[in-house]
């Protein structure tokens, strides 16, 4: 090392990592799907609606028999039973689904690091008794803490912070929406736990470490070394871990909206739209086959780059 | 501020135990000193002895559980660091009281810039902005003999030498002016030409600022030119205590005159053995009664085995846990003057 002599150009990790990431072709793979899938539903709907003036819940006016029409240069995706434009649900559809696969991960990090985090460094009784609970959360199938949850607090019971926050971010208090926004809270209120485990192991192996000395020494507080010292040391797993969560609670969300109790119209998301497909699949295949295969190639997409983070995020189980 | 007879940090019969599954680990036990205002004092033992627990015992960072200060005083500066609230120790750390760590590798935040690090004890302490936080740091790297301060600052530390993190570790020890350093092994991780250096450097900081500082090694040669007092560690406990000069000079200790046998002398001549103590460190959870060193010694009689040691007043400043302190210390100060009058001064020890 002659650190001495060269002004080395700040070469940190995450540049390291980001490198590696792009070594990995499946990963950019991944990584360049899912941008184009977020840029998409982000300007696809006001797009549509100033160049064709298709919006997701236009319903045509003509009282056809039948109203499901087959892809064309009209309507790309077709149209649902409702005549619906399919491409534009899709996209709309797929603003929910992401929305809620991030926004519960961020829940869950948000949580689930500092839960984790605060066992880990504080240790001893306090740690037992905060990873009791987790324990015994985790000992509840999540699936029927979301469902209790969902229907205690949906429709007329829901929590007025929950209409504040829909009015605010979703410009309206209506009740779909504020259903959307209890989904939300209640996919990141299951998904934490894990991520506290994760964290928690981590700050484990690291709180011995001598820079954690180092930083009492100088009179840094409690408070301070966990969250300015340990997490960030912690955080490569905790991305990783975050990145494989967004499909899974995109998935749980899928299943909810498909038994009903996620997602309802005249709001979409690919799990509703997928379950309204699946009603028609033996006449109009196209109403399930788009958003079901949008929404693998998103899942997809997000597994690879959560693998590939791992691999670039922890050099030493790198394979060559 | 404060005069107090200019000491700084006055040690108290301190004792540290740690309780582990093998019994009462008695780390440190019945340890006193006195560091005066501007001085340096060396703390010398194997591994083991107790150095670091004491000086982690001064600052409370004792992990409690296992550990536990069990009596004792720290005095620093008038204030009895085991009395103070945590929150009250933690305003004194870094800012009075500093520490530098043995191992520079791992002693910093790999996951930070340097900036971030220097600049948080600042802002903690001095409350300083953001930029005031920065521009100061970039003061104590120069300070420290790094090249290019203002680029540098915002480098990792995987993307620094040892010497130069170690510096960085000296750089942020030393932001806040404090009284007190505490060098805990300071070189003992870098190469040999950047030990000198580092310690020209801590040496050269301390006259500026007129800093005290407590270095505390396992290397009998650092202490000897940097040191005013010394005091030798063996089992938790202080077997001896002396001005340097004096200690290197008449030791009034067995296991001191083994240490001091056992540093490598260029003018040692070819072929023949160095010396080294024979046997090793005991288990501090399981001290015999009598003197923890006696099974090394070379001149261990019954007594030793027997009974602990007294702690013997040679003179003012000097001072020896032996049962033979006075019988050891005629026999230094002879063999001091008989190699005295001899012209090529080579080292005679006693018999091992």
């Amino acid at each position: 090392m002659n650190a001495e002599q060269e002004i080395v150009k700040g070469n940190s990790l995450w540049r390291d990592a980001w490198k590696r990431l792009l070594k990995n072709k499946l990963a950019v793979f991944g990584l360049v799907v899912l941008g184009l899938m977020l840029v998409a539903v982000t300007f696809g709907p006001p797009l549509m609606r100033l160049t064709t003036g298709v919006t997701p819940d236009f319903i045509p006016p003509d009282s056809d028999l039948i109203k499901s029409f087959p892809p064309s240069s009209e309507h790309w995706m077709g149209t649902d039973e409702a005549g619906r434009d399919m491409l534009a649900r899709v996209l709309q559809g797929g603003r929910i689904s992401l929305m809620v696969g991030i926004i519960s991960t961020l829940v869950s990090l948000i949580v689930g690091v500092s839960y984790g985090a605060i066992a880990g460094y504080l240790g001893g009784r306090i740690d037992n008794l905060m990873m009791r609970i987790v324990d015994i959360i985790y000992a509840i199938p999540y699936i029927l803490i979301v469902i209790v949850l969902l229907s205690v607090f949906g429709g007329p019971n829901t929590p007025k912070w929950i209409t504040f926050l829909s009015e605010k971010f979703g410009g309206s208090s209506n009740q779909g929406l504020s259903q959307i926004f209890l989904l939300f809270f209640a996919l990141g209120l299951v998904s934490w736990l894990t991520m506290a485990r994760v964290v928690r192991g981590q700050i484990l192996s690291l709180k011995n470490q001598e820079f954690v000395l180092a930083a009492k020494a100088t009179g840094v507080s409690t408070f301070g070394i966990i969250f300015k010292h340990l997490v960030p040391n912690a955080l490569g797993p905790v991305i990783i871990y975050a990145t494989l969560t967004v499909p899974s609670v995109m998935l749980t969300e899928a299943f909810l909206s498909y038994l009903g109790l996620g997602v309802q119209a005249p709001y979409a998301s690919w799990g509703s739209l997928a379950s309204d497909g699946v009603k028609n699949i033996a006449i109009f295949p196209w109403q399930l086959i788009f958003p079901g295969v949008t929404m693998a190639l998103t899942l997809f997409s997000l597994n690879f780059l959560g693998d590939g983070l791992r691999d670039a995020l922890d050099p030493q189980t790198r394979k060559f | 501020m404060s005069e107090n007879n200019g000491t700084i940090l006055s040690v108290n019969d301190l004792r540290t135990y740690f309780q582990t599954e093998d019994g009462i680990v008695k780390a440190v036990d019945g340890i006193s000193f006195e560091l005066k205002r501007g001085e340096t004092l060396g703390i010398v033992g194997e591994s083991g002895s107790g150095k670091s627990v004491t000086n982690l015992s001064v600052m409370r960072l004792i992990p409690e559980p296992p550990g536990k200060i069990v009596s004792g005083d720290v005095i620093f500066d008038g204030v009895d660091i085991r009395a103070l609230p945590i929150d009250g120790v933690r305003k004194i750390r870094g800012k009075r009281m500093a520490m530098i760590f043995q191992d520079p590798m791992t002693s910093l935040n790999p996951f930070l810039k340097i900036s971030t690090q220097l600049m948080e004890v600042t802002q903690l302490h001095l409350g300083h902005t953001k930029k005031q936080a920065r521009e100061h740091a970039i003061k104590m790297l120069k300070t420290v003999g790094i090249p290019e301060a203002h680029e540098r600052i915002d480098n990792y530390p995987h993307e620094f030498s040892g010497g130069m993190r170690q510096r960085v570790m000296i750089a942020m020890a030393l932001s806040c002016d404090p009284e007190l350093l505490i060098a805990d092994e300071p070189t003992t991780a870098l190469d040999v030409t950047i030990q000198a250096q580092i310690l020209e450097l801590i040496k050269d900081l301390k006259a500026r600022m007129g800093t005290s500082v407590i270095l505390i090694t396992h290397d009998l040669g650092v202490v000897a030119g940097m040191t005013e007092n010394i005091i030798v560690m063996y089992a938790g406990k202080v077997f001896e205590q002396a001005p340097t000069k004096e200690l290197f000079a008449t030791p009034a200790n067995p296991y001191t005159k083994g240490l001091l046998k056992s540093v490598p002398d260029p003018a040692h001549e070819e072929g023949t053995e160095l010396y080294q103590i024979p046997g090793l460190p005991p288990d501090v959870a399981h001290l015999p009664p009598g003197c923890p060193f006696a099974e090394r010694c070379y001149r261990a009689e019954d007594i030793c085995r027997r009974e602990f040691p007294p702690f013997v007043r040679i003179n003012e400043d000097h001072r020896s846990l032996c049962h033979f302190a006075e019988e050891v210390y005629a026999e230094s100060v002879a063999e001091q003057a008989a190699s005295a009058t001899r012209t090529n001064g080579s080292q005679g020890g006693p018999q091992a």
